[in-house]
């Protein structure tokens, strides 16, 4: 689904990422661990076209996507939720969410006057799928609220609402788990598998909650120092001695939550 | 009576500058008010718009005038429509080096675009006939109506007073009604455009540009179509202005004037609002003008009675805003909510 050669980026001197090469299988949830400032947020932003690399390649089903801008990575059908939520705070929810489809018609300049019924119709299957995806994420009374009202674990909801809109291929998620209460954890950690069972869809996570990267995961890469460390079941990984020492090296106890 | 009619001829007056500083307004909240467009350099747009006008409708140069070209005596309509490519076009090109940067590259790009357009207006006299001004721009169907008006006046010779200032003054009228109607067919398109797709999609960008791209959206081009057609809108603007006042020159469009006045009336109006960037034009030109009166029964020269009009501008809009911190009209919720 997703491969990853060699990336590298640095920031002045230091080499956040560097020739960090992994792959993310088809229909997986690819967990993306290790201890802070290890580079998992900047991969996410070099995949996503948000940084350009300096070196390395990403290949999204074989198809080159390195350099692209954002936009037209997105429009490929990559999707990604930002570790500190970026919901629209002056928009409803359902706007924020009807943001997301590509290639609306209504989003020309000239369209909303040429092609007022199409315009309409769109925006009415595009409300339709999202009251879909909130009712599947069970956020359907929230739709009029203004994105700004929301709890944070509801806000990390939204963002996985956006992604939902366009059917995405892979969606990355930073740290869906983060400062979310148990009971929206669950939903979340349902919300991902039911995603991934029913609509084919490819999960690339970064979390440091590792319950949750134990009960959701398979495979998971283990990053450390802008390098892959290792790679294998939750198990296996917890179990590896340098996956240990990386984390104990720094301020992270091995096993914390 | 006579004296009301005097009151009522000054109201059109006011009214037809008023709404043209509503179209300028409408312009900027389209850039600034709904995609955060930081344009500082109005008064080169509404300069560009009534020249372009002036040059496509006016009159041919005549002998003792430094300009040598111009002068298409083309109808009105080309003059606006004009107005809006040429302003629009320069827009472009503004927003091509200056877009795909951080924001205040734009602010820096426009204000000295403004700058480079006064200099041009002031120095290229055979295009604009520099200090001196463009002079007799025709105001459309000028002719006709005053025609009728003074063939109408001879025919009643004995009309009262009052009667006979109002008809005389029967073309501000007609000007009214087109400021009046060019304003409204733009507050429409605008309209429509804000609660679009299009619209939200802008809107998204003021919030978070980095944010709205990640969702797949070519934010540089949704941000030079809103820069453009904003431009276009204040390019039309000054078509209004120039064939109303019949006479501009470079000192109409300094910053004071031409920039600044104008963002008072879209932030104290309600920036993001269409209905509060007309209103806020209204407000403030009623103010500004008011303070004229004001000012010229205080003891003051002109010059220190103009610094203190724009310092009682200040005042008010800071009471204003800190009494309505998103201006008269705020911005609209919940545009796309349904049930
Ligand atoms: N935009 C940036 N400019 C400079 N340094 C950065 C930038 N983004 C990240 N870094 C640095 O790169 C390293 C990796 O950061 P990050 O990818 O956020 O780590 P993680 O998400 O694994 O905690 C850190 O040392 C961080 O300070
Ligand atoms: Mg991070």
């Amino acid at each position: 689904m997703l491969v990853v050669d060699n990336l590298t980026k640095s920031f002045g001197g230091l080499r956040a990422v560097d020739r960090c090469s992994f792959s993310v299988g088809a229909e997986t949830i690819t967990g993306l661990i290790g201890p802070n400032g290890a580079g998992k947020t900047t991969v996410f932003n070099l995949l996503t076209g948000f940084y350009r690399p300096d070196e390395g390649k990403v290949l999204l089903q074989d198809k080159d996507i390195t350099g692209l801008p954002p936009y037209r990575i997105f429009q490929q059908g990559m999707a990604r939720t930002f570790q500190i939520p970026r919901e629209f705070k002056e928009m409803t929810v359902m706007e924020n969410l009807m943001l997301a489809p590509t290639e609306q018609s209504g989003e020309r300049l000239f369209d909303p006057f040429l092609r007022p019924l199409r315009v309409r119709q769109q925006e009415r299957s595009i409300a339709n799928r999202a009251v879909e995806v909130l009712d599947f994420l069970g956020l359907q009374r929230l739709r009029n609220e203004l994105a700004r009202n929301l709890s944070g674990g509801q806000k990390k909801l939204l963002e996985l609402a956006k992604t939902m809109m366009i059917k995405p291929k892979i969606v990355m998620l930073d740290e869906p788990g983060a400062g979310v209460n148990r009971t929206l954890l669950k939903r979340i950690v349902e919300s991902i598998e039911r995603l991934r069972d029913e609509e084919k869809t490819t999960f690339l996570l970064i979390e440091h909650d590792m319950d949750f990267v134990m009960r959701l995961c398979n495979p998971v890469i283990v990053m450390s120092e802008g390098k892959k460390l290792a790679e294998g079941e939750p198990g296996e990984v917890q179990r590896n001695k340098e996956v240990l020492e990386a984390y104990l090296g720094g301020q992270y106890v091995a096993v914390d939550g | 009576m006579e004296h009301l009619v005097g009151i009522l001829n000054y109201i059109v007056f006011f009214a037809i500058t008023a709404g043209t500083y509503s179209i300028l307004s409408l312009g900027l909240n389209i850039q600034w008010g709904n995609t955060g467009l930081f344009n500082i350099g109005i008064a080169g747009f509404y300069a560009l718009g009534a020249y372009t006008s002036a040059l496509l409708c006016g009159l041919p140069p005549s002998a003792w005038e430094g300009r040598t070209f111009g002068g298409f005596q083309l109808p009105f309509i080309v003059g606006l429509l004009g107005a809006a490519i040429v302003s629009g076009v320069v827009a472009m090109l503004v927003g091509a080096p200056t877009l795909r940067l951080r924001t205040d590259y734009l602010a820096i790009a426009t204000i000295g675009i403004a700058e480079t357009i006064r200099l041009i207006l002031t120095n290229e006299s055979w295009l604009t006939n520099g200090v001196w001004g463009f002079q007799q721009i025709p105001s459309p169907l000028y002719k006709t109506i005053h025609a009728a008006t003074s063939a109408y006046l001879k025919g009643h010779p004995n009309l009262p007073v009052w009667l006979h200032d109002l008809i005389s003054k029967s073309y501000d009228w007609f000007y009214l009604v087109l400021v009046l109607v060019v304003l409204f067919i733009l507050y429409l398109i605008m309209e429509r455009l804000v609660r679009s797709p299009w619209g939200r999609v802008i809107r998204a960008i003021r919030e978070d540009e980095d944010a709205t791209s990640m969702l797949g959206k070519n934010t540089f081009s949704f941000k030079m179509q809103a820069l453009v057609l904003g431009a276009m809108i204040m390019g039309i603007g000054g078509s209004m202005y120039a064939h109303y006042a019949r006479f501009i020159s470079p000192v109409s469009f300094k910053p004071l004037y031409g920039t600044f006045i104008v963002w008072v009336m879209l932030i104290l109006g309600g920036s993001g609002n269409n209905k509060g960037a007309i209103l806020g034009g209204f407000t403030v030109w009623g103010i500004w003008a008011g303070t004229d009166f004001l000012t010229k029964y205080l003891p003051f020269t002109s010059t220190q009675s103009a610094s203190l009009r724009v310092i009682l501008i200040a005042v008010l809009l800071e009471v204003i805003l800190l009494w309505r911190q998103q201006g008269l009209l705020p911005p609209k919720k919940h545009l796309f909510s349904q049930k």
